[in-house]
């Protein structure tokens, strides 16, 4: 096993997590709490709380690149869990954050595509509008055909909006895009 | 005061309630209106930035979300539908009850001044205060006979930063019991839907909508209750033929509980057919026709 040196840089990269996720870290105990209750651990491919042990020994490069940050949906089981107030959660949210900013290679492509299929469509509507964003994601996963039946089912049941319910004062929502540009 | 004394109330539906799941949003106006609650809708809400944005940039959900507090009447609660909207929009307000730097740059950005007695009202702390009220007792208990699963999601889950702040849980079977429903006691009550993995990972939330809906099947449960328009939708669509069992609304079984306020049209917007259900327990013999 590789030591592991606990330099300033890996401080750097605790603080900053503390920071984003307004949680101390160093009150992990690791009673893996936060895993077991995880309804999505089982396809994880770290536990929640050994992303928190990876935070705690400065590993940064592992913690950002791997699958559990994307896995994360941020139900906030973990979060309501924990006997030691670690907003798990929020620990999850700020490695995505800081994963994307540096450029990591994103573990799960087809989550972060869905996400700025989302977002696009905010950015555009102020709304999401969810026939858009499902076409625009399987485009851009070049996978149009796997849910087609559901697609077409759920047109039929009225579930699927052809046009997009739309905020009228748009410039209000471009100017809040303008002052928070995403590094996607 | 109680909400219930307050008669207006604006409103935030959300994307899901004003989309995908109308029939939410149709069921939920029938019943407030039912008792004299007059919703308005907040004038040009915006998307309070859902599960996406708060994944990927934090500053864009909570500029997203901020917005709707300043679109809000500063003089009325504002009822939300939607747990997750609720959760956003709440995240967003103490966070600018933190600090005021963002109440300025935020009263600058939006042209408009930051209230801070802006009330946020989850659909569950109005029907909490209806139920403390007796009102549902009045309804005479009309939903005899049927066995629910209440589920109520994520929506229990709160992090550590509100987990003083009100919760329902208990309410939809403390309601449902009022109502004359039966309520199964099951371990998949708070479990996550699986969300946004739908759409991206869809085995991934294949199996625990199966769970899910299987774990409610176990119990004898004949349907399921939800609490959020996500939750509805992902049960709805990824469960496999074997385990399906009609999904409701709250609000559904809520106007259902009310005489002759139901509308089949809701029925139609569901992807498991819950009128067979209806029709067995002949809990849809004076229905509003479709359409309405």
């Amino acid at each position: 096993m590789q030591p592991i040196e606990l330099d300033r840089s890996a401080q750097n990269f605790i603080d900053q997590v503390e920071d984003l996720s307004h949680s101390h870290l160093s009150r992990c105990w690791h009673c893996l709490t936060c895993s077991g209750g995880c309804p999505f651990s089982e396809d994880m491919d770290y536990m929640p709380n050994t992303i928190i042990r990876m935070i705690q020994f400065g590993l940064k490069e592992k913690a950002l690149s791997c699958s559990t940050i994307w896995l994360c949906v941020g139900c906030n089981t973990c979060s309501m869990e924990c006997p030691n107030g670690v907003d798990v959660a929020a620990v999850m949210d700020g490695l995505r954050q800081m994963a994307i900013q540096e450029k990591i290679p994103v573990a799960e492509p087809g989550i972060l595509s869905f996400h700025n299929a989302v977002i696009d469509s905010i950015a555009r509507y102020g709304r999401t509008h969810k026939l858009e964003i499902m076409m625009r994601y399987k485009l851009a996963r070049k996978d149009l055909f796997s849910d087609i039946d559901l697609g077409l089912k759920m047109m039929s049941r009225r579930k699927l909006d052809l046009m997009p319910s739309k905020v009228r004062d748009r410039e209000s929502i471009r100017n809040i895009f303008k002052q928070n540009q995403t590094g996607r | 005061m109680t909400l219930v004394s307050q008669t207006h109330l604006s409103y935030f539906p959300g994307c899901s309630l004003a989309t995908t799941a109308k029939e939410n949003n149709a069921s939920l106006h029938t019943f407030v209106d039912h008792f004299g609650v007059t919703l308005t809708e907040v004038d040009d809400w915006n998307c309070c930035g859902s599960s996406s944005t708060h994944s990927v940039n934090s500053e864009l959900a909570f500029s997203l979300a901020a917005r709707n507090l300043f679109q809000a009447p500063p003089d009325k609660p504002m009822l939300i539908a939607c747990p997750g909207c609720f959760l956003r929009l709440k995240h967003a307000q103490k966070e600018l009850a933190g600090s005021k730097e963002r109440q300025e740059t935020c009263e600058q950005q939006f042209n408009r001044p930051y209230n801070p007695d802006l009330k946020l009202v989850h659909f569950f702390e109005l029907l909490a205060d209806m139920s403390k009220e007796g009102i549902f007792k009045e309804l005479g208990g009309r939903l005899k006979g049927l066995k629910i699963a209440p589920y109520y999601g994520c929506m229990l889950a709160r992090p550590p930063h509100m987990n003083k702040e009100k919760n329902h849980h208990g309410l939809i079977e403390k309601t449902m019991a009022a109502l004359g429903a039966e309520s199964v006691y099951w371990p998949f009550i708070s479990r996550c839907c699986g969300t946004f993995l739908s759409v991206s990972r869809p085995k991934i939330a294949e199996k625990q909508v199966n769970r899910i809906m299987q774990g409610a099947i176990a119990t004898g449960a004949e349907c399921i209750v939800t609490a959020c328009a996500m939750c509805h939708l992902n049960l709805e669509i990824r469960c496999l033929p074997e385990n399906r069992i009609p999904i409701f609304h709250f609000s559904e079984l809520l106007s259902l509980a009310l005489e002759g306020k139901f509308s089949r049209s809701w029925l139609k917007r569901h992807l498991i057919d819950p009128a067979p259900l209806l029709e067995e327990k002949q809990l849809i013999n004076d229905l509003v026709p479709a359409g309405k």
